[in-house]
């Protein structure tokens, strides 16, 4: 460790720490309660919203914990009348601008902000609220942002920015400087719902698609499929107040069917597809050196990225369509066709991490036979409601396995999740079939992690594959720029819009971390780990799907294939 | 060898013109300290408040004067580049003759944004950088890291001034006196720093033949004094206005000042934002609730991110507590 070791008194107990830390990080090591709203780990401490004041020893007046770093030997008191009434009274001015809409609310019953309230007992009716009358906004078929509940801390601002999308602008209205979406057509939304993760106050939510699967499912004439992503197998238990990082695909799969699900199925087997499709592109590009650097185009808050701020790399881009679109097409095609249902009547929805994915369904460019492949996206957070307004417990589910033909996945169509999952897996297939023999070692533990991008350089035969990793799209910019200098700097570059892959997707439950993604990230590599099969290539299921289905090209293309396109900005107020 | 300059600004006592009042000597003995490739300098003549504008009057008459202040500076820390950070007003007026003055030196002219009160130094730095309208968290400190993380010399218009005065040895312990409001003779006034408001209204033939309360050291967040209350240098900015205590109203007054604090605080923190909305919100109800009203300034006070919230309530605290007694008596 480079920072000295410190010795700091939180409430009269004492704790090690090291120099550069903020108290507010130390009492959270240690499980001391601070109240905050405003702190994200992710982010820069703002001290805006000033409840984790606390009182140091010898020193005048209070300070935030969020932003005071801590020295050695500091004592430091986070509780005291005085310290409670002005948290109180910094609650109740909280409260007066944000009207309270807790019954719809994205935070739910896990609000962080509604619990300091009963704790301070606050009034929050104390003032009229502020910002009644404050507009919504709409951020393309994703984003819900309702101005009312915001609590002016800023977080989406810095999280866009750390996105390099930079949509939202802090602009004077009414003497108050506020958040907004912005007028500039050079900047637009691309989705990834990383605002909503940042958001403390529910202001920032996704737009709300439980009503429509409601609907479809009390339609007798409609056949509800539904399909679950790689990611949400380890993230939907904590809506639960399960353990973060527990696999709950089998009780998701069971209380599907219990909401009206005629079918269940699992996005990881596409995973696959999209893995087998992707390495074959891959290893086509690499052998004619030409479209290189190939990058990952399952992330479609990426694709949207690409295709307004950098149009000239829409070349690069993978045609391989994203694994929910995938099974979505096979779904209305190959299944309907063997099990004899008119693709016209079933109706699919995707359980997905993200918010982006419900932009990506409305891509005419995917249409199959006249269809679309995804009727509808919940996210995760949307599932748990769904499956709540059912009064489905799934801590109280039975195990069930999903149903064929779309049932097991291998292991690799489960790491998609996480940040380096896609290129692990197309990794394995690639070298599998260039080398043409059993691989000795499956994991290329050398392109997994938390960091925001890895490099790795992998040998296979005589090709050396220099493959490039991003998570978030500030970190994709970055590998962007670096290739515009060199492009050569890399073959294969998978990137992820958020923070840690999917498992860290703006459509996750809340909260979400580092030391959450982390857990979530781990749980995926351990199903990995169980699974007898963990090669998309020698998955049973793929291979009869090309034997029985993808036997030309022009199908595997119409199912498996697509095109991108440069945008115009779409989100104009 | 003739005497440094900041050793001639310590043997003076000259303290920051701005409101603050901090020893220029030590605030340039920190910045030639600091270590840093490139030092910057900061002229604030961003005057903000209602009721000052001794630093216009400045500008008006001796700008000379201010920039020979800035080349003490230039030589004393061994910085690059100075700005001028100007209000909008005062950038319109005084900016053209000011190029012409600077010439070729690198000083730079920076036009402050309309609607923020932006006084505040790591305001000024995030702006100048062209980030957003935010105080910086301090520690750091300017004098280490400032301007583009630079170590940074920021003084008011006033004290540079003072500094070339100092300099010159033609420093007779003075400051600009901005005297206004229900006056005879509204202006800016040089006068001893030792002068009591009484004597500064004497001395200018403006002390007022009816009852009155003064707001002295800022339009906005000055103290408010009553007539018994006067014996003492008037603080902060140096300014000194007078109210009519027949014609005063003091829910309007309280009014305007949280309008004014409103639109020029950056919204950043709670209490500033949301508290002073709430201070405006009863003033113009004419209501106060006097429990609630108290618990918001001490929130202000205690809990604001930077000094202008934390100054806030001065007036408030002030006029309220003259309001009782003016009822009270009557």
């Amino acid at each position: 460790m480079e920072n000295k070791e410190i010795k700091i008194k939180i409430d009269g107990a004492e704790y090690l720490a090291n120099e550069g830390d903020t108290i507010l990080q130390i009492a959270r090591k240690n499980g001391v309660k601070i109240p905050s709203l405003c702190y994200h780990s992710d982010l820069e401490p703002k001290a805006s919203c000033r409840l984790c004041l606390v009182a140091i020893e010898g020193r005048k007046g209070f300070f935030t914990s969020c932003s005071t770093l801590a020295e050695d030997g500091m004592n430091i008191s986070t509780d005291s009348p005085e310290i409670r009434e002005l948290r109180k009274k910094n609650l109740e001015l909280l409260f007066a601008q944000h009207i309270e809409r807790c019954n719809s609310c994205v935070r739910g019953v896990n609000c962080r902000f509604l619990k300091l309230a009963k704790e301070y007992g606050v009034d929050l009716k104390k003032y009229d609220d502020r910002k009644i009358k404050y507009p919504n906004f709409q951020f393309g078929p994703s984003i819900f942002f309702n101005s009312s509940k915001c609590i002016d801390c800023r977080n989406c601002v810095e999280m866009c920015e750390k996105q390099a999308v930079n949509f939202f602008d802090l602009q004077s209205h009414n003497s108050f400087i506020e958040t907004t979406p912005t007028k500039d057509p050079k900047r637009d939304c691309v989705y990834c719902g990383q605002c909503i993760i940042h958001c403390p106050s529910g202001a920032l939510s996704e737009v709300d698609s439980v009503p429509d699967v409601e609907h479809a499912l009390a339609d007798k004439d409609k056949y509800v499929v539904f399909q679950i992503a790689p990611s949400i197998r380890t993230t939907l238990g904590e809506e639960f107040g399960m353990e973060y990082g527990v696999n709950v695909t089998k009780q998701t799969f069971a209380a599907l069917r219990r909401v009206g699900a005629a079918k269940v199925f699992d996005v990881s087997v596409a995973a696959d597809v999209t893995t087998v499709e992707e390495a074959n592109e891959l290893i086509e590009r690499v052998t004619s050196k030409k479209g290189l650097p190939m990058f990952t185009s399952c992330c479609p808050a990426w694709v949207k990225f690409v295709e307004f701020y950098y149009p000239e790399f829409i070349p690069n881009l993978t045609t391989v369509r994203s694994p929910q679109t995938i099974l979505g097409g096979l779904t209305k095609t190959y299944f309907a066709e063997k099990e004899k249902v008119d693709p016209k009547k079933i109706v699919v929805v995707s359980i997905m991490p993200c918010t982006a994915k419900k932009y990506e369904i409305t891509r005419k460019e995917f249409d199959v036979n006249g269809l679309k492949p995804i009727d509808y996206v919940l996210t995760t957070r949307e599932l748990a409601r769904l499956l709540k307004s059912h009064d489905i417990d799934l801590k109280e589910m039975p195990m069930e396995e999903g149903d064929i033909p779309w049932d097991s996945p291998t292991g690799a169509g489960i790491i998609y999740g996480a940040t380096g999952g896609v290129t692990e897996s197309a990794l394995r297939t690639a070298v599998h079939k260039l080398c043409g023999q059993k691989l000795e070692k499956i994991d290329f533990k050398q392109v997994r992690g938390m960091e925001e991008t890895r490099e790795a350089t992998i040998e296979i035969n005589d090709i050396r594959l220099k493959i490039g990793i991003a998570n978030g799209l500030g970190n994709a910019k970055k590998i962007l720029e670096e290739i515009k200098k060199d492009p050569s700097k890399y073959d294969y570059v998978e990137i992820m819009a958020c923070y840690g892959g999917c498992i860290g997707g703006g459509g996750q439950p809340l909260p979400t971390n580092k030391e959450i993604r982390q857990k979530r990230a781990q749980g995926l590599y351990n199903i990995d780990e169980t699974k007898e099969v963990r090669l998309a290539d020698e998955s049973g299921t793929v291979e009869k799907l090309y034997k029985e289905f993808f036997t030309d090209k022009n199908i595997i293309h119409k199912i498996c294939h697509t095109h991108y396109s440069q945008k115009k900005k779409e989100n104009k107020f | 060898m003739e005497t440094d300059i900041i050793s001639k600004l310590k043997e003076a006592n000259l303290l920051g013109r701005g409101g603050a009042g901090f020893p220029a000597a030590l605030k340039w003995e920190l910045v030639k300290k600091a270590e840093g490739e490139k030092k910057y300098i900061i002229c604030n003549a961003s005057e903000g408040e209602p009721n000052v504008f001794k630093d216009r009057f400045i500008l008006e008459h001796y700008p000379q004067e201010v920039l020979n202040g800035i080349d003490l500076a230039f030589e004393a820390i061994g910085a690059a580049t100075a700005y001028i950070y100007l209000k909008h007003e005062y950038f319109q007026k005084y900016g053209g003759r000011l190029k012409k003055l600077i010439g070729n030196k690198p000083i730079v002219l920076f036009e402050k944004p309309q609607g923020y009160i932006a006084g505040e130094e790591t305001v000024i730095c995030n702006l100048i950088e062209g980030r957003r309208m935010e105080p910086r968290q301090r520690p750091p400190f300017i004098s280490d890291k400032g301007l583009f993380q630079c170590p940074t010399l920021m003084n008011n218009v006033e004290t540079f001034y003072f500094a070339s005065k100092i300099n010159k040895g033609e420093y007779k312990n003075t400051r600009f006196y901005s005297v206004n409001g229900e006056v005879k003779k509204p202006g800016v006034y040089e006068l001893p720093l030792q002068a009591t408001i009484e004597q500064v209204l004497n001395e200018t033939n403006n002390y007022p033949q009816f009852d009155f309360l003064a707001q002295v050291g800022g339009g906005a967040v000055g103290e408010i004094l009553s007539k018994d209350e006067l014996g003492k240098p008037a603080g902060g900015a140096g300014s000194i206005t007078i109210y009519n205590l027949n014609k005063i109203d003091c829910y309007k007054l309280m009014e305007n000042w949280a309008d004014f604090l409103l639109n020029g605080n950056c919204d950043k923190c709670v209490p500033c934002r949301e508290g002073i909305y709430r201070i405006k919100e009863m003033a113009a109800k004419k209501k106060l609730n006097k429990e609630d009203i108290d618990l918001i300034f001490n929130d202000l006070e205690k809990a604001s991110f930077c000094a202008l919230g934390r100054g806030a309530p001065t007036a408030f605290r002030g006029l309220i507590s003259k309001m009782e007694k003016i009822q009270n008596g009557k």
